[in-house]
């Protein structure tokens, strides 16, 4: 349980429990994201990073408490969720591979564009802006965009449903070490901007270099929390996460 | 066979055609977004024409009861849904949506009907009254099942379909009806008399392929719907619930079937069981076109409606056995051609 001083969290988690049939793949996580912060998630493969994420939208029925901006959640659809501006963008990407670009962006702010929200036209203009290839590729089809490109319009089409919390699952995963650097700039101008993230990463150097706090999960449990600086430092994860010092045989 | 006949036969297949190509239109759609194999279209074309049919004597019929009982179905579940969701101020929304506008339908068709109002009305309370009743059925019937395998969709929907055949038997009786015939004009091409009626259903036909297209490509619904279909966890990040999207989905689906109805009603005379034949034509359409490709589905349909015509011509006894083994060339084409599947791109 966390118990770090400051404002109400926007994101609280208590004892979250996610099982795949009898399997228990998360066993009772808490987890705290602060207003305007970057949370990171490391661990390795087959920690339940992802299966976390899936919980904390919905996509995957979980037990234990999830309380978004003051509120519990739980019992919310994923689309009630996506409008309150919990907003996930997951490991796969799930583009509309077939539809444009253009389509793709537009479709991020379905909820808002039903609702007459106006100002959902001024978004997209802010989305090209910050990502000028997905003007260039407006009228291309998102399937056939590389790899970094779709990472970047999984991101834009998140952003034009105007999250106050933004969920990336492993957002660097097979993309070339400078793409990697781009995404976590845009990743750091988010916050700036004052959108609170939560960062599930298997990167844990850039991870914990862009974060303000860091948990460890290994084998459904948080091992291990702290500020991201003193996370880093920690001869565990140095030796484990980063590759430093004692690595492990490979 | 002179070249009279030809054009005659050509004329016939083309009309049926298009009004297959609708049918397998409204299965595809149906199947990339819920994944649900719409066997019970048929009875949505049946009761396109016996409604019309029945509008022209000046009764209502059963639908009207159908709709009704389907309504306060549906409310119940919704009422109970807001009570388990604690959600109670959803609730006169959901009422109205789902209760309100169908018995506003109804109650329309009930006043109206011994009226005997013009045709083009009857019409368009035909559409509404069979269009109603799409979104209903997802409601009641599938949205529960939503999560379930494609098989356990498809046992619903043949189940659904029998118990549809029983209470069109019920709503309209066991005689068939033939609704009369929009135009009974023709005229002269060369030696080929084209006939008004032809062109109609034609033309409707395609202002109505003319029009999804439209729907699809540039409205935020349309492309909602087709997100739903490429990517069904993809459009669930964006907020387009499954449910939407399903109830839309039966509300386009039944309102093709029901054009259907109305379309096919002055060409044959449909009983309550009629509808199943007319779908599985569609369906060998939709075939053709793999479930999912609109293009290849419709043409496929003209195909079936030209194969159809010209079989009835040669050999009239065998005219269903010669379009129904048009499916066996097309399916070992498909297998032998189409790899495995991956659900996504990545």
């Amino acid at each position: 349980m966390s118990t770090r001083p400051g404002p109400a969290p926007i994101l609280q988690i208590t004892n979250l429990a996610v099982s795949y049939g009898r399997v228990e793949a998360l066993h009772g996580v808490s987890l705290a994201v602060e207003e305007g912060s970057i949370v990171t998630v490391i661990g390795p493969n087959g920690a339940g990073k992802s299966t976390l994420l899936g919980a904390i939208m919905g996509t995957l029925g979980s037990r234990g408490s999830v309380h978004y901006g003051g509120r519990d959640v739980m019992r919310l659809t994923v689309e009630q969720r996506v409008a309150a501006g919990l907003v996930l963008v997951p490991e796969r990407r799930e583009l509309f591979g077939a539809m444009t670009v253009a389509d793709n962006i537009e479709l991020g702010a379905f909820a808002r564009l039903r609702r007459g929200e106006r100002d959902a036209l001024r978004s997209r203009d802010e989305v090209y802006a910050r990502f000028p290839r997905l003007a260039e590729r407006a009228t291309q089809a998102a399937g056939t965009l590389s790899g970094g490109e779709r990472q970047m319009l999984a991101l834009g089409r998140a952003l034009m449903a105007r999250p106050r919390l933004l969920m990336l699952d492993e957002p660097s995963l097979g993309l070339a070490p400078i793409v990697v650097r781009e995404i976590f700039s845009i990743v750091v101008a988010l916050k700036a901007s004052g959108v609170s993230i939560l960062l599930v990463e298997q990167n844990a150097r850039a991870a914990l270099e862009v974060s303000d706090y860091g948990y460890v999960l290994e084998t459904g449990e948080c091992v291990l929390q702290g500020a991201s600086r003193t996370l880093a430092a920690d001869p565990r994860v140095a030796a484990t996460y980063l590759g430093e010092a004692a690595t492990p045989a490979a | 066979m002179d070249l009279t006949i030809a054009a005659l036969l050509t004329q016939d297949g083309i009309t049926n055609g298009a009004i297959y190509a609708l049918l397998a239109l409204a299965l595809v759609l149906v199947f990339t977004v819920t994944r649900v194999i719409l066997v019970p279209s048929g009875e949505f074309v049946s009761w396109g024409t016996l409604t019309l049919a029945g509008l022209q004597l000046g009764k209502a019929s059963g639908i009207v009861g159908l709709v009704v009982g389907m309504a306060v179905l549906a409310a119940v579940m919704e009422t109970w849904r807001c009570i388990r969701a604690r959600e109670l101020v959803r609730l006169p929304r959901a009422l109205a949506l789902w209760c309100g506008v169908p018995l506003a339908v109804a109650t329309l068709l009930a006043f109206a009907a011994p009226m005997r109002l013009p045709l083009p009305f009857q019409v368009l309370l035909t559409l509404a009254a069979v269009t109603a009743l799409g979104p209903l059925l997802y409601r009641v019937a599938y949205q529960p099942l939503a999560e379930a395998s494609v098989l356990v969709l498809l046992i619903v929907s043949v189940a659904l379909h029998f118990a549809m055949v029983g209470l069109g038997l019920w709503f309209f009786g066991a005689e068939g009806s033939r609704t009369p015939a929009f135009s009974a004009a023709s005229f002269r091409v060369g030696s080929v008399t084209v006939s008004v009626q032809s062109l109609l259903v034609v033309g409707t036909s395609v202002a109505l392929i003319g029009a999804l297209a439209l729907f699809f490509g540039r409205t935020l619904h349309g492309k909602a719907l087709r997100a739903t279909a490429v990517n069904r966890a993809g459009a669930r990040l964006c907020g387009i619930s499954p449910e939407f999207a399903g109830a839309l989905t039966f509300a386009l689906a039944a309102l093709l079937c029901a054009f259907c109805g109305v379309l096919i009603g002055p060409i044959t005379t449909v009983y309550y069981d009629s509808g199943f034949l007319i779908s599985l034509k569609g369906f060998v359409g939709a075939i053709i076109g793999g479930l999912t490709s609109y293009p290849i589905a419709a043409a496929g349909s003209l195909l079936v409606g030209l194969i159809e015509s010209f079989s009835s011509f040669w050999a009239s006894a065998f005219k269903e056995v010669i379009v129904f083994t048009l499916i066996i060339p097309v399916l070992l084409w498909r297998s032998l051609r189409t790899q495995h599947h991956e659900e996504e791109e990545e």
